[in-house]
């Protein structure tokens, strides 16, 4: 007669085990981990697109009026000093426990780093090339899209990716509204105690991190074919 | 009510800021833990940032670091942090809960703005400069410490204001892996439904996070000035 014994060995997931990496996991709870990451994508493209929107006539009129400069600057930096987990809370009252609260957020802290891109980029323009294109009869707007923004891509591109890569690790923290991507997934883990899901989240967020980062620089090297010819490695 | 009005309640109430675990209590744990791994990673980082930039080597060593520091989230690290064996989130003396983890995290967050300021610092002080105090037949100490160094303060303390910023950020969320910090009246606060709580503890860090703010850059722009010569 044989004793009921466990047949399987529990899973490297299993409250006894508790491996950080588990492949079994990521079998089991694909679907949730997809969802996370699907949100945690939509939530940081969003706040960088809304950052990126509202930095353009941000900059455009600190250059116009350069006293605003410094005004805008220092309330943006006074901004960015605010950490996220408060940040959020100051938002609920008019936005409440939405992804909202933290796209707004989040696109605020990547206008502070666009801002300065922008501002910095336009002002990396030679002076004789906008000299030539105000000579040969460009228009202030055709001038800023035609000549200005093309040679300020290099710069405001650097400054795109150092917002993307923050917001991607700043969006976790959106787990304090119950939207955070790839936060919620640590957040849990944290409260069961759950190493393989914290380690799959947190991996799956660099990855997400480095391939945005990676898209961008191949987003720049198309839009700018003419930096490549100079061989120098664009930062 | 409105939300603003029991956020200004519990904002005015007393008993919110005084007692165990109160708004005063977590806001001292809070600095304090501040101004320890700021201390740690400035010991840290500075002597080996301001070295390697006099030596001018391992200028990947200070863009990576920095690059590696805005991928990794501040979460997910407390969180590997606090679910491992050690640190784990014992209590730490007067740094609280998990105190001992959070404290890694701020340090090694601090890490990146303070590695990569000073390093830039040193290394953009101009080449007909460090001829000049060559051709002077100065030592590469004496290089160092009156040429280098005071060229190099403003972007190093840049670096430190940044870094003090980032470490005052950590600590808030530290509270997400039931760290220590004002952070954990705000999770407290979203968790039991009690709103104005959560809100009010915000409004106290994002208003001592613009203090440090703006104290840190009226440091550097008193160091600042006697080298103000630079344009």
């Amino acid at each position: 007669m044989t004793l009921v014994a466990a047949t399987t060995e529990p899973s490297c997931y299993s409250a006894f085990v508790n491996e950080w990496w588990c492949a079994q996991y990521v079998e089991d709870r694909h679907a949730d981990i997809i969802a996370a990451t699907t949100e945690h994508l939509r939530i940081t493209v969003a706040a960088v697109l809304l950052g990126l929107v509202l930095a353009f006539p941000l900059a455009l009129l600190a250059r116009r009026f350069p006293r605003l400069e410094s005004t805008v600057l220092g309330v943006s930096t006074g901004l960015y000093t605010i950490p996220s987990l408060a940040l959020f809370p100051l938002l609920v009252p008019f936005t409440g426990l939405s992804a909202t609260t933290v796209v707004i957020g989040l696109a605020v802290y990547a206008l502070t780093i666009l801002v300065r891109g922008l501002l910095d980029g336009l002002r990396s323009v030679p002076e004789e090339v906008v000299e030539s294109a105000v000579g040969l009869g460009y228009g202030s707007t055709r001038l800023l899209l035609k000549v200005q923004l093309p040679l300020a891509l290099p710069v405001l591109v650097a400054s795109l990716r150092v917002a993307t890569v923050s917001t991607v690790a700043l969006t976790t923290v959106g787990t304090l509204v119950s939207y955070g991507g790839l936060g919620d997934l640590i957040s849990h883990a944290v409260q069961r105690n759950f190493r393989a899901e914290l380690v799959t989240a947190a991996v799956l967020c660099v990855v997400i991190a480095l391939v945005l980062d990676v898209a961008l620089v191949v987003l720049q090297r198309l839009l700018t074919p003419w930096t490549r010819s100079t061989g120098r490695a664009t930062r | 009510m409105t939300l603003f009005g029991l956020t200004w309640d519990y904002l005015t109430t007393a008993s919110s800021w005084t007692g165990d675990g109160a708004l005063l209590d977590r806001l001292v744990e809070q600095l304090l833990l501040t101004v320890t791994a700021l201390g740690l990673a400035l010991v840290v980082a500075l002597p080996l940032a301001l070295w390697l930039g006099h030596l001018g080597r391992g200028g990947f060593v200070a863009v990576n670091v920095s690059n590696m520091g805005r991928a990794i989230p501040t979460f997910a690290l407390l969180a590997v942090l606090v679910t491992a064996d050690w640190p784990g989130p014992a209590y730490f003396g007067p740094y609280g809960r998990a105190g001992l983890a959070t404290l890694i995290a701020l340090g090694l967050f601090a890490l990146p703005p303070l590695v990569t300021n000073a390093y830039t610092a040193v290394r953009e002080v101009p080449a007909d400069v460090l001829e000049a105090a060559d051709g002077m037949g100065m030592s590469g100490a004496q290089r160092f410490w009156r040429v280098e160094l005071p060229l190099a303060l403003p972007l190093v303390l840049s670096g430190v204001r940044l870094a003090l910023v980032q470490v005052w950020a950590t600590a808030t969320i530290a509270a997400l892996v039931a760290g220590p910090g004002v952070g954990a009246i705000i999770v407290s606060g979203f968790a039991r439904n009690h709103y104005s709580e959560g809100i009010g503890a915000a409004l106290v860090v994002a208003v001592v996070a613009l203090l440090l703010e703006i104290a840190a850059a009226s440091a550097q722009r008193i160091v600042r000035a006697p080298v103000g010569r630079r344009p």
